[in-house]
C-alpha cells in the first residue's frame, strides 16, 4: 500500500518550522549584546546549529548502521519495516548538507571558539592564545586533514545508503533476480559494518570530541554512536506506531513491535554501559587532564547532565521490562519521546561543556531550533515513506517476517 | 483419584499442531504435549498460560542487588573502612561508582542462577529426579499428546480415541492411573 503524507501531517511540520524560526528570531534578538557587554551570539548560534544538524545525522546514520547489520546478519523479522528504516536513513543527504554547512561556517570563523584547533592563533607559536598542548595535535587536528576525512566519511555514507537504497527499490521490479540482490545487500552491508566499525569512532572524535581539545577518550566514539543508535530505534518504534495508527503496514504485528522495543530497551543500555564506563575509570583513576571534561560538566551542568542519565537510564529500565509494556503502543511512544529528548540533550551538553561553557544557557534560540529541525525531519521522514510502497516485494525472507511470531 | 489417561503418538510436529487444533476446536482439553524439541506456537493452541519466570526473574535480581549492597557496604565501609582509588571518603553514596560493577554482577548471578533453579524444580527435572515422559522415544524422534478422561466430562474414552483417530496419530495407548 502506497504511503500519502496527510494534509495534518504536513501542516504540523510546517507549523513546527515556522515557530521554530520565530523562537530562534526571538532568542537571537533577546541574545544581542547591550552596550559595552560580551556577545556569546555567534558562538551560541553556531554550537546549537552543531548540535542539532549532528543530533539528526547521527539518526540517519545509525539507522543505515542498523539496515546494514540487518542485511549482514541475514535476519528475516525486519523486512516488513524496512521501508521505514530506508526512510529514516534517508535522511542523510540532509544531514550531511546541514552538517557540511555548519563546519564550512565554522572553518571560515576560525573555528568560532567552538573548535579552538582551528583558530591559527592557538595553533600557532608566538600566536595571541598559543595552547602548546592544543599545538601538539595539530598533525591530525588541522583544517585540510578535517576537511579531507570529513569528506571521505561522507562521501562513503552517502554511497552505501544509495546503494542500499537503489538494490531495494530494485528489488520490487525484479523477481528474478530478488536473491541475487540480497546476497549483494548482504556483502554490502558486512563491507559497510567494517568501514563503520572504525570511522564511526573516529569521526566522532573529529566532530564532537575535539570540542575539549585538551581531553580525551578512547571510548568516546561508541559512546555518542550508542546514544544515536538508541535515538535512531526509538524513532523507528514511533514511526511503525504512527504508520499502524493510520491503518498502514498492515501486515506488521505485535511481534515486530517488540522486536523494536526490545531493541530499544537494549540500545538505552548499551548508551548507559558506555556513559557509566567512561566515568566510572575517569572518576577512579582520577588524573587531572581527564577529570576536566566532567568538572566542567558538574559546574556549570549538573543537574542537566546527571538529570538526562538518569532519565535515559532509568525509563526505559523500569518501564520497557516487562513483555507486555514492549507491546503497548502507548507506553512505547512516551518512552520514546521521553527518551529522545533525554538523547538530545546529551548532545547538547556534549557541545556546550566544551563549547560555551559556563556562558551556555538554555533559552528560546535553543527550542526554536531544535524544532526547526525536528519539523524538517519529520517532513523528510514521511516525504521519503511516500516514496516508495511500504512493504517490500520479492525479499527472500518477506514470507518469514510477515509470519513472525515470538 | 482413579483417572484413564490417553496417550496419542505423532511422528510429525505439524500434524500434532493440526491435531491439537482439532480437538481443542471439538472441546478437548489437552493435558500435555511432550516432545524432543519446543513446538513452536503449541502453547497458545493448548492453552499454556504465559511464564511467570520472568517476574522470578526480576524478583531474584533485586535480592541479589541487596545482598550485594548490604554485602559490600558491610566489608568495605564498616568492618574495615577501604581507601577507594586514592578518595578515603568511607562513606558507600560517594564511592558509590566503585560498587555498581559488582552489584550489577551479583543481581544478574542471583537472577540467572535463581531462575535455572525455579525452572528445574517446577518442571521436575532436577538432576536424579524420575522422568516424566510417558515414553523415551519423545525423547528422540516422537510427539506424544496427553489427554484425560477426569478433565474431559463430556466424552467417553472410545469418543476420545476415535476423534484422536482422524488426526494422523502412529499409536495410541490407554493407561490407568490410581
Amino acid at each position: 500500500m502506497e504511503f500519502q503524507v496527510s494534509n495534518k501531517a504536513k501542516m504540523l511540520t510546517t507549523v513546527l518550522m515556522v515557530v521554530g524560526v520565530v523562537f530562534t528570531a526571538l532568542g537571537v534578538f533577546m541574545a544581542m549584546p547591550g552596550e559595552g557587554q560580551e556577545s556569546h551570539l555567534g558562538q551560541k548560534f553556531l554550537a546549537n546549529l552543531l548540535v542539532n544538524s549532528f543530533f539528526y545525522f547521527a539518526i540517519g546514520i545509525s539507522a543505515l548502521f542498523f539496515m546494514a547489520l540487518q542485511y549482514a546478519t541475514e535476519t528475516g523479522w525486519f523486512v516488513s519495516v524496512k521501508r521505514v528504516i530506508e526512510a529514516i536513513a534517508g535522511f542523510l543527504p540532509y544531514g550531511m548538507g546541514l552538517l557540511l554547512i555548519t563546519f564550512l561556517t565554522l572553518s571560515f570563523m576560525s573555528g568560532a571558539h567552538i573548535y579552538q584547533w582551528m583558530d591559527s592563533e592557538v595553533m600557532q607559536e608566538g600566536g595571541s592564545h598559543y595552547d602548546e598542548l592544543a599545538a601538539g595535535k595539530g598533525a591530525y587536528l588541522n583544517i585540510t586533514f578535517f576537511w579531507i576525512r570529513t569528506v571521505i566519511y561522507m562521501a562513503v555514507y552517502y554511497l552505501f545508503m544509495r546503494g542500499f537504497r537503489q538494490r531495494s527499490l530494485e528489488q520490487d521490479n525484479n523477481p528474478e533476480g530478488a536473491v541475487g540482490i540480497h546476497f549483494t545487500n548482504y556483502k554490502k552491508g558486512a563491507l559497510f559494518l567494517v568501514f563503520f566499525a572504525v570511522f564511526s569512532s573516529t569521526s566522532t572524535w573529529d566532530w564532537i570530541m575535539s570540542i575539549d581539545v585538551h581531553w580525551f577518550s578512547t571510548l568516546f566514539g561508541w559512546y555518542v554512536f550508542a546514544g544515536a543508535w538508541c535515538s535512531a530505534m526509538t524513532v523507528m518504534v514511533i514511526t511503525v506506531l504512527y504508520l499502524k495508527k493510520l491503518g498502514y503496514l498492515p501486515k506488521v504485528n505485535e511481534s515486530h513491535i517488540h522486536d523494536l522495543g526490545k531493541w530499544t530497551f537494549a540500545t538505552s543500555f548499551l548508551w548507559s554501559y558506555m556513559w557509566f564506563s567512561q566515568y566510572m575509570l575517569i572518576w577512579y583513576a582520577n588524573i587531572p587532564e581527564e577529570t576536566t571534561y566532567y568538572l566542567m560538566r558538574i559546574e556549570h551542568f549538573k543537574g542537566i547532565y546527571f538529570g538526562m542519565f538518569f532519565i535515559n537510564f532509568a525509563f526505559p529500565m523500569l518501564i520497557l521490562m516487562s513483555r507486555d509494556a514492549k507491546r503497548h503502543a502507548g507506553i512505547l511512544t512516551f518512552v520514546g519521546l521521553i527518551i529522545l529528548a533525554g538523547h538530545w540533550t546529551d548532545v547538547w551538553v556534549m557541545v556546550m561543556g566544551g563549547s560555551m561553557g559556563p556562558t551556555a544557557s538554555f533559552g528560546t534560540l535553543e527550542i526554536g531550533m531544535a524544532l526547526v529541525f525536528l519539523g524538517l525531519f519529520v517532513k523528510v521522514v514521511l516525504s521519503n515513506l511516500a516514496k516508495a510502497p511500504l512493504t517490500p516485494k520479492y525479499h527472500p525472507y518477506l514470507d518469514e517476517s510477515l509470519h513472525h511470531e515470538i | 483419584m482413579a483417572d484413564t489417561v490417553i496417550y496419542a503418538m505423532y511422528d510429525d510436529d505439524d500434524v500434532l499442531k493440526e491435531g491439537a487444533k482439532k480437538l481443542v476446536s471439538k472441546g478437548v482439553k489437552v493435558t500435555e504435549v511432550f516432545s524432543p524439541f519446543p513446538i513452536h506456537g503449541i502453547d497458545p493452541i493448548i492453552g499454556v498460560k504465559n511464564t511467570r519466570l520472568g517476574i522470578m526473574a526480576f524478583l531474584y535480581g533485586i535480592t541479589g542487588l541487596m545482598l550485594a549492597t548490604i554485602g559490600m557496604n558491610y566489608f568495605m565501609i564498616q568492618d574495615w573502612p577501604m581507601n577507594i582509588g586514592g578518595k578515603p571518603s568511607f562513606s558507600y553514596l560517594e564511592n558509590f561508582l566503585a560498587f555498581v560493577p559488582i552489584s550489577f554482577e551479583f543481581t544478574v548471578l542471583c537472577a540467572a542462577h535463581g531462575m535455572a533453579i525455579t525452572y528445574l524444580l517446577r518442571n521436575k527435572t532436577l538432576p536424579g529426579m524420575p522422568a516424566q515422559n510417558p515414553d523415551p522415544r519423545t525423547t528422540d524422534d516422537k510427539f506424544v499428546m496427553e489427554l484425560r478422561l477426569s478433565e474431559n466430562h463430556n466424552f467417553s474414552a472410545e469418543q476420545l480415541e476415535a476423534i484422536l483417530k482422524d488426526t494422523g496419530i502412529v499409536e495410541i495407548d490407554q493407561k490407568e492411573i490410581k
